[in-house]
């Protein structure tokens, strides 16, 4: 199908925290803000110790479920919502954003977040999603969650928070270790 | 073997030695394996991917996440299978930049403070293009990488080499129509880390980018032709297959050299396939236009 060999990734390094990260990187919408919601986890290495230099990033439609294609993420006014939004771990490996719950992007479909992270020690980034704990109808119909072992599966899900926020948590290597995804058809 | 030692390696394993100026330059908690070591374990995969290659196996062309010599990993390489998985709706875009994201000067790293940076002033420019050799228009490239003398500005990096007050080594671009980028940069020194005795790093400078689908991210590093240090190197070796390895090598390009200024390279930038057809991208309408 491709007709050029893509290049090669790499890792991201322990040196992009002055490169990568930028002001309200991590806030799709103003915290407080009407339909916002907290978005939270731990990254974890195969020791199950936090990791203090990963770094994620978040894509996902609005509310409604409407892709959006509106710039000013790295520039943000406080106002457009553009779906997009990077947070790099703190030293206790807890990445945090200020977002939205993800609507359904056509009738019926179980909402989730796409996530990419990228780590020092991890040779290439990785991809994943986050899905909302609700509406079990849609998540036993989604064609990813429904491929996957019942344990597995549960990695892919979030949790929702007593404030209305969601917590999910990411491990790179171990017993609980995350799904991520290949969507090439052929692993590495 | 290296899992029951894994927990060895966890702690600040690419610090340097905090800068002493007057110390000796040798790591006060020694690495006990030495380049020897870590290029014999280089070596044996080298030889069995070559083996494996020979038996009719396919040529790798990312880095391997398993890839112990580079001992960050042992402990951030999942273990299970990546899954294979259609890509959905969210997954057929990604975020869309434009020049409000990004000012015009920003792509020369040797214009951000009041002086000239200290080193070889270098011009990087190349094509984002996607697995169909399709420009990528409109899309964000960032870079970063550290001085001439091989030091970032990054409190965790202590190597005892000069930081250059007239140089941070952060560059965004927004790719043209043709998918192409231009940077005016300082090319980078090499540096020590501490995965091993005497281990160094080539000059590299760390590349991110989008594409017109949220599968096509990528971040990974530009190399300079001719580096000693290839060979070396774990980061870079994790490619194993050499065809895959010289596609991080930037060419160098004369006709790109600017006379009196800078030396010029060229590098472009594949990216997987796009999963979308050309007419569901257009009937979705213009960046940053709301449907």
């Amino acid at each position: 199908m491709s007709k050029l060999t893509p290049t090669p990734g790499q890792t991201v390094g322990p040196f992009y925290g002055y490169a990568l990260p930028f002001n309200k990187d991590n806030e799709l919408l103003a915290p407080g803000s009407a339909g916002s919601i907290r978005l939270q986890g731990t990254v974890y290495d195969g020791a199950g110790d936090a990791i203090p230099d990963a770094i994620l990033e978040i894509w996902q439609p609005d509310a409604e479920g409407k892709v959006v294609q509106r710039t000013g993420s790295l520039v943000r006014d406080g106002y457009t919502f553009t779906g997009w939004g990077r947070a790099a771990v703190g030293n206790s490996g807890v990445f945090s954003f200020t977002t939205v719950n993800p609507g359904p992007t056509e009738a019926g479909a179980a909402p989730f977040i796409s996530v990419a992270v990228f780590a020092r020690g991890l040779m290439n980034r990785l991809f994943t999603r986050i899905y909302l704990p609700e509406n079990e109808e849609a998540l036993a119909a989604d064609p990813l969650l429904s491929s996957l072992d019942p344990e597995r599966r549960s990695t892919l899900i979030a949790r929702r928070d007593a404030d209305g926020g969601l917590t999910w948590d990411l491990r790179l290597q171990g017993g609980n270790e995350t799904v991520f995804l290949d969507f090439e058809g052929a692993s590495q | 073997m290296l899992d029951a030692n894994a927990g060895h390696y966890q702690d600040d394993d690419e610090l340097v030695p905090a800068a002493e100026p007057h110390a000796a330059h040798a790591p006060s908690d020694a690495a006990v394996e030495t380049q020897a070591d870590l290029s014999a374990e280089i070596k044996a995969i080298g030889e069995a991917y070559a083996r494996a290659l020979k038996d009719g196996g396919a040529p790798e062309t990312q880095p391997r996440l398993d890839f112990a010599p580079y001992r960050s990993s042992i402990l951030r390489h999942p273990t299970k299978s990546l899954h294979h998985a259609d890509p959905e709706t969210i997954e057929l875009y990604s975020p869309a930049f434009g020049h409000q994201d990004v000012h015009a000067l920003e792509s020369d790293l040797t214009i951000q403070h009041n002086g000239e940076p200290q080193g070889e002033r270098i011009i990087v420019q190349g094509k984002v293009l996607d697995g169909d050799g399709r420009p990528v228009a409109g899309q964000l490239v960032e870079i970063w990488q550290a001085n001439a003398a091989g030091r970032y500005i990054h409190k965790r990096d202590q190597h005892p080499a000069p930081l250059d007050p007239n140089f941070t080594g952060v560059g965004r671009c927004i790719t043209g129509p043709d998918g192409s980028y231009r940077f005016t940069t300082i090319k980078p020194g090499a540096y020590p880390w501490k995965n091993h005795l005497n281990a160094w790093r080539p000059a590299h400078i760390h590349f991110s980018m989008f594409g017109t689908d949220f599968t096509q991210r990528i971040v990974t590093q530009m190399y300079f032709p001719g580096d000693q240090l290839f060979p070396l190197d774990p980061i870079y070796q994790s490619i194993v297959d050499q065809d895959a390895r010289d596609r991080l090598v930037a060419k160098y390009d004369h006709e790109l050299t600017s006379p009196e200024w800078a030396l010029g390279y060229n590098w472009d930038i594949v990216l997987s396939g796009s999963k979308r057809t050309w007419t569901e991208n257009e009937a979705f309408g213009d960046a940053g236009d709301e449907e």
